[in-house]
């Protein structure tokens, strides 16, 4: 019994520290590879030729697929904030107060974020599972085979849209908030448009607008990069194609809150 | 008759002024702990098809990957028109490629494309300012000539195994390179269509003096296109010849492909 009993508790703490060892180093072995695709990523965005015509059909359907669901997304977001924040104002008597702030948090933080969010979820799962499965049906080699760079052709065009897109859609949807809390002041009591409006744009400055779209810009890179990543790597097999939609949405979105972090700690330096 | 396919043959092979176009010299390559091919000594002569045959899983489509550098190889050297292809830079490799075919086993069509413009696709890479009706002229002339002209307005998800086969055929021929890469050109087809197939495959060998390497299990096709056979097994070239050669020979097993 003694030595089956040591045999089997030495396996056990093999396999724990194989355990620990494999999760760290496919941690690492992760991280290394996304930097290296990162760099390639700079290294032949700067090269000719370029894909302009890729690019614009790529951008037109980035955008244009996640046009209808962020606006209606952005509606509802004002449209709901407005709504919940009115009983604290209305406590302290500040119910005037609501347009304001509602603005002020919808385009500092809640707009980018959620049209990130909402991006990640559509386009970055999208270009997961369109590049893994043009991986897996060898549609990539045949590229690469035809004399045509498919980084290039795939994969930059894509990160270019992405990052350009977002920022807009981030706009749209600010703009779009901004009428479904001017319909949620409605609801209880009587504001004009041009009150409203007025409003909003005395409490807002620049200092609110511009860190905010910077960072859609880096949101729109990290989700469009990933999603390429996870593709352009993705595992041979019909089931590749769904794990790497799959964790291009949860690792995208995870960046974005971090993303997201490193922006506000460096926007809270200069403002205060 | 059929010869054993010795390394040093290969090497005193005679190379009449650029007459071979691919030379593979002790050609390895493993994944891991699959040594799929272990010592692969091959030339391929100008405008001459060169029909491989082997059991399936013996690495035919990974012995052609290596040609357009899809796969690197391990060991050994592979030249193309006399260069070593591992000594080429990025760029070059790419207009290397430019002057080969190659037809992948799956098809490796573009599923997001329509017909039209999986042909297109090769066309406005390669010949960057190539009129329009000139390229109209070109994809009718590729469609008709695999029997798909009807389909040109279709999505490849529409067609059926053996139309998206053909499609990959019309996608590589477009360009009317100088070496084609067939893998398994007519598997999936019937009979009439295979024929068709391979009668193509010959008339581009004709026309354009096409190099090519077929790799196929059609006996048929194998006997119409073949100029020279190479058997594969265990990761090495078995046997060599013509296909008349091959099939009288006196090993059994090779006799047996071609009953
Ligand atoms: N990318 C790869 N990674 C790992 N192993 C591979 C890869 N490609 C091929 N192989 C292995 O190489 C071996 C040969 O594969 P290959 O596709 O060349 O066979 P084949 O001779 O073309 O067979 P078939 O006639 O069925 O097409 C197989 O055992 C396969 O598992
Ligand atoms: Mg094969």
């Amino acid at each position: 019994m003694e030595p089956r009993i040591r045999i089997r508790s030495i396996t056990r703490e093999k396999i724990e520290e194989n355990f620990l060892a494999s999760v760290f180093g496919k941690f690492f072995i992760e991280v290394a590879s996304l930097a290296s695709f990162t760099l390639r990523f700079f290294k032949e965005v700067l090269k000719p030729p370029y894909e302009f015509n890729e690019l614009l059909k790529q951008s037109f359907l980035v955008g244009y697929k996640s046009f209808p669901l962020i606006a209606i997304t952005g509606f509802i977001i004002g449209l709901v904030s407005t709504i919940q924040s009115r009983p604290t104002l209305a406590n302290f008597g500040a119910v005037s107060l609501l347009p304001a702030m509602v603005a002020v948090s919808l385009i500092r933080e809640i707009g980018p974020v959620i049209t990130a969010l909402i991006f990640a979820g559509k386009v970055g799962s999208g270009i997961g599972a369109e590049l893994a499965s043009m991986k897996v049906t060898e549609q990539i080699d045949a590229m690469q085979v035809s004399g045509t760079n498919p980084f290039k052709f795939l994969v930059v065009t894509r990160v270019l849209a992405a990052t350009l897109m977002l920022p807009l859609l981030a706009v749209l949807a600010d703009a779009v908030g901004l009428l479904g809390s001017l319909v949620g002041v409605n609801l209880k009591g009587h504001v004009s448009v041009s009150f409203y409006f007025s409003q909003v744009f005395q409490a807002l400055r620049f200092g609110d607008l511009f860190p905010a779209i910077v960072k859609t810009f880096f949101f729109g890179f990290a989700i469009g990069l990933i999603g390429c990543y996870k593709g352009y790597y993705a595992n041979t097999g019909t089931e590749g194609v769904g794990k790497a939609a799959n964790s291009a949405v949860v690792f995208a979105s995870l960046m974005v809150f971090i993303i997201d972090m490193i922006a506000v700690q460096i926007t809270s330096l200069y403002q205060n | 008759m059929t010869e054993k396919a010795a390394p040093d043959n290969i090497e005193q092979a005679p190379v009449q002024n650029g007459t071979v176009v691919v030379k593979m010299v002790h050609l390895r390559k493993s994944f891991e702990n699959n040594h799929v091919l272990r010592d692969i000594n091959l030339v391929l002569n100008k405008g001459e098809n060169l029909v491989i045959l082997g059991k399936s899983g013996t690495g035919k489509s990974v012995l052609i990957k290596c040609i357009v550098g899809l796969v690197d190889c391990d060991y050994g050297s592979l030249s193309i028109f006399g260069e070593d292809i591992s000594e080429l830079s990025e760029k070059e490799l790419m207009e290397t490629r430019k002057k080969i075919g190659f037809l992948f086993q799956s098809g490796a069509l573009y599923d997001s494309m329509s017909v039209r413009e999986n042909l297109q696709f090769p066309l406005r890479r390669q010949l960057h300012s190539i009129p329009k009706d000139k390229m109209n002229s070109l994809i009718k002339e590729a469609l008709e000539n695999v029997g798909l002209a009807k389909a040109i307005d279709k999505t490849p998800l529409e067609l059926s195994g053996g139309m998206r086969k053909r499609l990959g055929l019309a996608r590589t021929l477009i360009l009317k390179p100088e070496i084609m890469l067939y893998d398994e050109p007519t598997t999936g087809l019937d009979p009439i269509t295979s024929k068709e197939i391979s009668k193509l495959i010959l008339e581009v060998q004709q026309t354009y003096n096409t190099s090519s390497i077929i790799i196929t299990h059609d006996m048929e096709c194998a006997r119409l296109t073949a100029d020279r056979v190479v058997v594969i097994k265990d990761g090495m070239c078995d046997a060599e010849g013509t296909f008349d050669e091959l099939k009288n020979s006196t090993d059994a097993w090779i006799r047996s492909y071609f009953e």
